[in-house]
């Protein structure tokens, strides 16, 4: 890997904020342009940073979990967030709205089935992304 | 409410795929997926028992009203085909605990295995063109990696035309979704038949039921567009060509069914003489090809393809008897070929080699694995009073009663070939003497896993073939139902016709 | 517009095929991908090909109003493409695969198991 302390810096300072930013998306994604999908990227790419700078092993350090297990977790929470309707006497997927939920300094906040299912997504997407990208890596040419 | 129980086939195989993700070690892999495969087949027989009280289950899925949102169907027909598949499911699992080896199941086999199934089962119930295609591809890549995990170079040769011309066949079926979609302007296949019934017959339709009719056909191995199952079939472990052979072509020959009997019921008379050329020459075709053959799986892949042209040809005959040999055909052949292969795999355990030439002097070894094979080969063949002599006598009786001789000569002349190949590895792997005693092969121990799916499955063809009329007659009302496809467009749109 | 995408799609369609006969593992992979946009550009164009407003209901209203896009083929479109991907992900690494285990990119050394 590139020895870089510029990078190995920068790859540290913007992980949490990178995966600060994903979280926004994840969660703007109900009616603007963002998502799971697209959020788990932005989660993965902060991991890529990592993998670059500081490297593979570093990388699995940090993320702690193993990727397989994000994937998971992720298709569990976003299947898993369809039995909820079934609960609710509803449909299986159907969509249940927490309403008039306000935290502090955020304001009111739209929770639901539907965003559960997209952290599932997200969380899929993460580690897919990161099963894949480690998996290129530790290739030894 | 009861009918979120249609989302239960899907369900199970996808907990348990995602807790073998969760939980990685071997032990805990299959306890899961056995348990799955108990909670599916249980979750299956409990559908196909309110669908046989009630004609139709329908699950809007979210709570989105027909035809705007994706629909779950279960009908008799998809719940026989989801019951089928979930007891092959866990069959052919308790085989892969011996048959597959320590390296295989650390590659995630038992999480693709339960994929696999998921995506044949949600393809039975869906009832949403678009939903189709997905769960087609969710079969298909599932089935990818299974066929080439290993990455032995045989296997890699056969996953890759497999991939390649499976590949093809996906976007044409999408191709005929765009089409059909332009045309009507709704995705949910019951709205589509109502919309195309007051049609006429146009270019468009056309083209979409013979984009549909490659695209099914690839799948289902019709001639001429086979050549990727024998040339792949043979190569991955047997538990895998086993699920494969048992329930991935019949997902091809449902999805013909359905698009044939549900969407293009009216202008059938366009395709039926197009379907029963097909059928003849998918017959003719296969069981040559398992003539030339000399190797147990090669032969028996063959006659997968053979064994799908009597499956078309009741579809393209069309009438009630032949939709219902069609039905119970599926059902036989789904066990006795999974049987076979398992036992085909059971033979190359013992002796290390498929090649007849090699084998010999088993009926003497092993009487009891000699009688394990007869009866599915011969079911195959046709001889009663097992289950396939029923399925053909069916077949040929609907085929005689609408004057189609031809067809009628043809089954009956591919039914005693394949007798033929049936006598053939009879003869040369059980009944001749081992020519030379292959020394280098260790035989493994502890083989008594195996046999038990396969006596099991023994069980379920004999039990046809003697007590088969209560399946029979569930098969006639199969036929029924997709005779009559108003009924399914009742159910799921919720509107009077 | 219509009659663009449709020399699109047929130019697409050829190209994919050409690429499908061509002898080489990689040109093959090469031609389902082109294969699949050009299937992908049929179902885009299966909701017509129209200026319109995308079809979201203002704040104060109950229904769309006006001119708007079919939002399905849009739908299906990236699903389409996403699963795709997919496809093309694991058979770019199934080729590769093949070629360490052959060493051959020629379909004509894939003989084995045929006969």
């Amino acid at each position: 890997m590139m020895n870089s302390i510029i990078l190995n810096t920068t790859a540290r300072l913007l992980l949490p904020w990178l995966l600060l930013l994903s979280l926004v998306i994840l969660y703007r994604g109900h009616n603007l342009p963002g998502g799971g999908f697209i959020g788990g990227l932005a989660a993965a790419s902060g991991f890529i940073l990592y993998v670059l700078g500081p490297g593979i092993d570093k990388a699995r350090q940090v993320l702690k979990i193993h990727p397989e297990t994000l994937i998971g977790l992720g298709l569990l929470i976003s299947m898993g967030s369809g039995l909820l309707g079934i609960i609710a006497g509803k449909s299986y997927m159907a969509g249940l709205w927490m309403t008039g939920f306000t935290l502090p300094l955020l304001g009111k906040v739209h929770l639901g089935t539907p965003l559960l299912f997209d952290i599932g997504v997200y969380l899929a997407v993460a580690g897919f992304t990161l099963l894949t990208l480690f998996a290129l890596a530790e290739i030894k040419e | 409410m009861m009918n979120n129980l249609v989302i239960l086939p899907i369900f199970v195989p996808f907990i348990c795929a995602v807790l073998c993700l969760i939980f990685r070690s071997t032990n805990a892999q299959r306890f899961l997926s056995l348990s799955g495969g108990v909670g599916a087949t249980l979750a299956a027989g409990l559908l196909l028992q309110i669908v046989h009280q009630e004609n139709h289950l329908v699950l809007h899925l979210g709570g989105w009203s027909a035809p705007f949102g994706i629909v779950l169907v279960a009908d008799l027909f998809s719940s026989i085909m989801v019951l089928i598949s979930s007891i092959m499911g866990i069959l052919v699992t308790v085989y892969s605990l011996r048959d597959i080896d320590e390296r295989r199941k650390k590659l995630y086999y038992f999480p693709l295995f339960n994929f696999l199934i998921m995506g044949v089962n949600g393809a039975f119930l869906t009832g949403d063109i678009f939903n189709l295609y997905v769960w087609f591809e969710v079969m298909l890549i599932a089935s990818f990696v299974l066929l080439a995990l290993g990455g032995e170079r045989r296997q890699l040769e056969g996953a890759f035309k497999y991939v390649a011309i499976n590949l093809v066949s996906s976007a044409l079926f999408l191709a005929g979704a765009g089409l059909l979609y332009a045309k009507v302007g709704t995705l949910n296949m019951a709205d589509i038949a109502l919309k195309l019934s007051d049609q006429p017959d146009s270019i468009l339709i056309n083209s979409t039921a013979t984009l549909f009719l490659i695209a099914f056909g690839v799948k289902a191995a019709l001639f001429p567009f086979f050549f990727w199952l024998p040339a792949s079939y043979h190569t991955p472990p047997t538990a895998v060509s086993a699920i494969f052979a048992g329930l991935l072509t019949k997902v091809g020959v449902y999805a013909l069914i359905r698009s044939f009997t549900l969407f293009f019921n009216e202008n059938f008379a366009v395709a039926q003489d197009l379907l029963l050329g097909l059928a003849a020459l998918t017959m003719i075709t296969g069981v040559l090809g398992a003539a030339a053959k000399y190797d147990i799986r090669k032969i028996l892949s063959f006659h997968i393809v053979s064994q799908i042209g009597y499956m078309i040809m009741g579809l393209a005959l069309h009438t009630s008897l032949a939709l219902a040999a069609t039905v119970f055909y599926i059902i036989h052949h789904i066990i006795v070929k999974t049987n076979l292969f398992l036992i085909g795999g059971i033979v190359e355990k013992l002796k290390g080699t498929g090649d007849l030439s090699k084998l010999g002097g088993l009926y003497k070894a092993l009487p009891w694995l000699a009688v394990l094979f007869f009866i599915p080969a011969f079911s195959l063949g046709g001889i009663p009073p097992l289950s396939g002599f029923w399925a053909k006598f069916g077949l040929i009786k609907a085929s005689l009663e609408i004057e189609t001789y031809w067809i009628a000569g043809i089954a009956l002349v591919v039914g005693i070939m394949t007798l033929f190949s049936m006598t053939k590895i009879w003869v040369e792997a059980f009944w001749k003497k081992e020519p030379q005693a292959l020394l280098n092969h260790k035989t493994q121990k502890n083989l008594k896993l195996l046999y038990a799916p396969a006596i099991i499955m023994a069980a379920m063809t004999i039990y046809l073939g003697l007590f088969g009329q209560s399946v029979f007659g569930l098969a006639e009302r199969t036929a029924e139902q997709l005779l009559n496809p108003s009924l399914y467009i009742e159910a799921v749109l919720e509107i009077e016709l | 517009m219509n009659t663009l995408i449709a020399i699109v799609i047929g130019a697409l369609a050829a190209g994919g095929v050409y690429c499908l006969l061509r002898r080489s593992l990689m040109k093959l992979i090469i031609g389902i991908a082109l294969l699949s946009q050009s299937v992908n550009l049929i179902v885009f164009s299966a909701g017509g090909l129209k200026p319109a407003s995308p079809p979201i209901i203002e704040s104060d209203q109950q229904i769309l109003q006006g001119n708007y896009a079919d939002p399905l083929p849009q739908a299906l479109v990236l699903t389409a493409i996403v699963i795709g991907f997919g496809l093309i992900a694991f058979s770019l690494a199934l080729i590769h695969q093949t070629y360490r285990a052959t060493g051959h990119d020629d379909i004509q050394s894939l003989k084995n198991t045929d006969t």
